[in-house]
């Protein structure tokens, strides 16, 4: 984590950010949601910052703020060796309207980390090429990393999957070659 | 004689093409772990795939935020279950930072010599299977007498040979046993010895190499952006090494080198994990040299290591102790830090939320697997079928953690 760093973000939004600290060591900024992808690709391509990496991309839950969900990403440059946490709160208090700026034309890595934070918390990543669940099923009703997620909730068996006569789905159509396979209808009814 | 496929292009035959979907996994013995790949098939080349993982998805973060801090113990071994050891101290030392206690030197030295025969374990675990995959079955037989070994070991210390839950916040849950650094010692160089053989039955051999050489490369760029890191970015000729970048515990004072691959393909990652062997090996002798007999193995801080037994039976002020850290879990104040450590593959970071009650309330797990299994779509795109299962298997990725 670099002080630098995070003074020199700080110095380049000024208009966009928030707040920022430096906890145990890890510098922290907060910036409004507008500003996410503008800082992210300034701390990638910027020859001062060069984070090549997005090490972690994650979601956490504050149900009882009025903007719930943080999107906390860490970003690491390994040729400078410094690393800076950056974050920004989305959605309301009923977990609506939660979207955020893709970061996947910055890092392959965002793909795949977009898609865990989308399956987890319902956190909708705008321009993303893909969003799909990733870790559960496309059946799967609600986002259980959210608070209000009761811990003990049983999701109810899946019926048989009845593939006729749906239009061929992303990336390869239903069956994907086998009758089992998954379906990429989001259960929620969002359509990316 | 003339080849059959001359001019076939310019031949009047038109043969029906038609590209072939695939699905191999997500239970398939050259697929290990539980992982499901569905391709399309142009002949024998894979032109598209789909990677879906998540099929052994437990809710590893849901189920942290229910008990308290010392409940995650078990979990985050079920994590990374070939490196357990590794996963353990790694959260113990994210809790210790946003504590603000640093261990004793005894037991950062025993943390470094259990975690690195964790990798040793962990890397015999990937090459052996990854052998055994391309049909090499006697390698992989040695290689796990090698890891059992080496569980001796774990199980002598912490009585569990597979997840230990040794760790603790503030310490381990014993100091290291009498026969410890004998019997570590003579365990590494049995072990060395049959990495040794068996590298001698693979990299003599032809078959051996001709699946693994110039298969699945990927250029340095990519593997940082797809968020590599681990062998397989090493392997890419990037030597980040949070050993070495950010030294923690005790890793500034010893000795030993992060080999680093020149081609990035299959055969690279296959040898850099045995290179990283005999670099493990020789912290492990380092550590051990330098692990004292004596001395306290938990930190002095009675917020959060448990008191002696026999003080819990004998007074009053000992058993609240015990119980309160048991039935209310211990404080840890109010913030967030994220901490990282090398892990089996990787960086393996913790991101830590605390309220500052006994609950966790976000325990986020960086898996270093989860973000290589997420570049097997492009080391895999263009290659033959055939080389899915070496590409797949030099990646190392392990259910637990990539899906928690």
């Amino acid at each position: 984590m670099s002080k630098a760093l995070q003074e020199l973000v700080i110095s380049s939004f000024q208009a966009h950010v928030l707040g920022s600290h430096a906890q145990h060591g890890d510098e922290t900024i907060v910036l409004k949601p507008s500003a996410w992808k503008a800082a992210h690709a300034f701390l990638r391509n910027d020859p001062r910052a060069r984070c090549e990496m997005l090490t972690d991309l994650t979601v956490v839950d504050f149900p009882d703020r009025e903007v719930r969900f943080e999107v906390v990403s860490h970003v690491h440059s390994l040729s400078l060796g410094h690393r800076l946490r950056l974050k920004s709160s989305v959605g309301d208090s009923d977990g609506e309207d939660a979207n955020i700026d893709s970061l996947t034309s910055l890092w392959a890595s965002a793909n795949w980390q977009e898609r865990e934070a989308y399956d987890m918390f319902g956190v909708r990543f705008v321009g993303h090429p893909d969003l799909r669940r990733i870790l559960l099923y496309p059946e799967f009703v609600g986002h259980p990393l959210r608070k209000d997620y009761p811990a003990q909730k049983i999701q109810p068996l899946i019926p048989f999957r009845d593939v006729l006569g749906t239009e061929k789905l992303a990336p390869f159509g239903v069956f994907e070659g086998m009758s089992f396979g998954r379906q990429t209808e989001h259960s929620d009814g969002v359509e990316e | 004689m003339e080849a059959l496929d001359i001019d076939l292009e310019e031949s009047e035959i038109e043969l029906p093409t038609e590209p072939m979907l695939l699905n191999v996994g997500p239970s398939h013995p050259a697929m290990h772990g539980t992982v499901r790949c569905v391709m399309e098939l142009s002949g024998e080349a894979i032109a598209r795939v789909d990677v879906q993982v998540g099929y052994l998805h437990r809710g590893f973060e849901k189920m942290c935020e229910r008990g308290t801090w010392s409940q995650v113990f078990p979990y985050v071994d079920r994590c990374n279950y070939v490196s357990p050891m590794l996963n353990n101290v790694g959260f113990a030392m994210a809790c210790e930072k946003m504590l603000g206690i640093e261990v004793p030197d005894r037991c950062q030295w025993y943390r470094m010599a259990l975690g690195e025969l964790a990798r040793i374990s962990d890397h015999l675990t990937c090459d052996g299977a990854m052998a055994m995959e391309l049909g090499a079955f006697t390698p992989f037989l040695w290689m796990v007498k090698a890891r059992d070994m080496i569980w001796d070991v774990m199980e002598e210390e912490t009585g569990a040979r597979l997840t230990h839950s040794f760790g603790r916040v503030g310490g381990m849950a014993k100091p290291p046993t009498d026969g410890f650094k004998e019997h570590a010692r003579a365990v590494v160089a049995q072990v060395l010895k049959i990495v040794e053989e068996s590298e001698g039955l693979l990299l003599g051999n032809r078959i051996f190499l001709d699946r693994l050489e110039g298969i699945g490369i990927i250029s340095a760029e990519d593997a940082i952006s797809l968020g590599w890191t681990g062998p397989c970015l090493r392997a890419a000729g990037v030597p980040y090494d949070v050993r070495k970048s950010n030294p923690y515990m005790k890793y500034a004072e010893v000795d030993f080198e992060v080999p680093v691959g020149q081609t990035s393909d299959c055969l690279d990652r296959f040898l850099i994990r045995l290179a990283e062997m005999r670099q493990s090996a020789r912290i492990v002798y380092q550590c051990l040299d330098r692990l004292s007999d004596s001395g306290p193995v938990n930190v002095d801080d009675p917020r959060v290591v448990l008191p002696e037994k026999s003080g819990v039976y004998t007074t009053i002020e000992d058993t609240i102790r015990h119980f309160k850290i048991v039935m209310e879990g211990l404080k840890i104040p109010a913030g967030e830090v994220y901490s990282y450590t090398e892990g089996g593959n990787g960086e393996l970071g913790f991101y830590l939320v605390s309220d500052g009650s006994g609950t966790p309330y976000r325990v986020r797990i960086r898996p270093p697997c989860f973000q290589v299994t997420a570049g097997l779509e492009k080391i895999i795109t263009g290659q033959m079928m055939a080389d899915v299962v070496p590409c797949f298997g030099s990646l190392n990725m392990i259910g637990g953690e990539c899906d928690r």
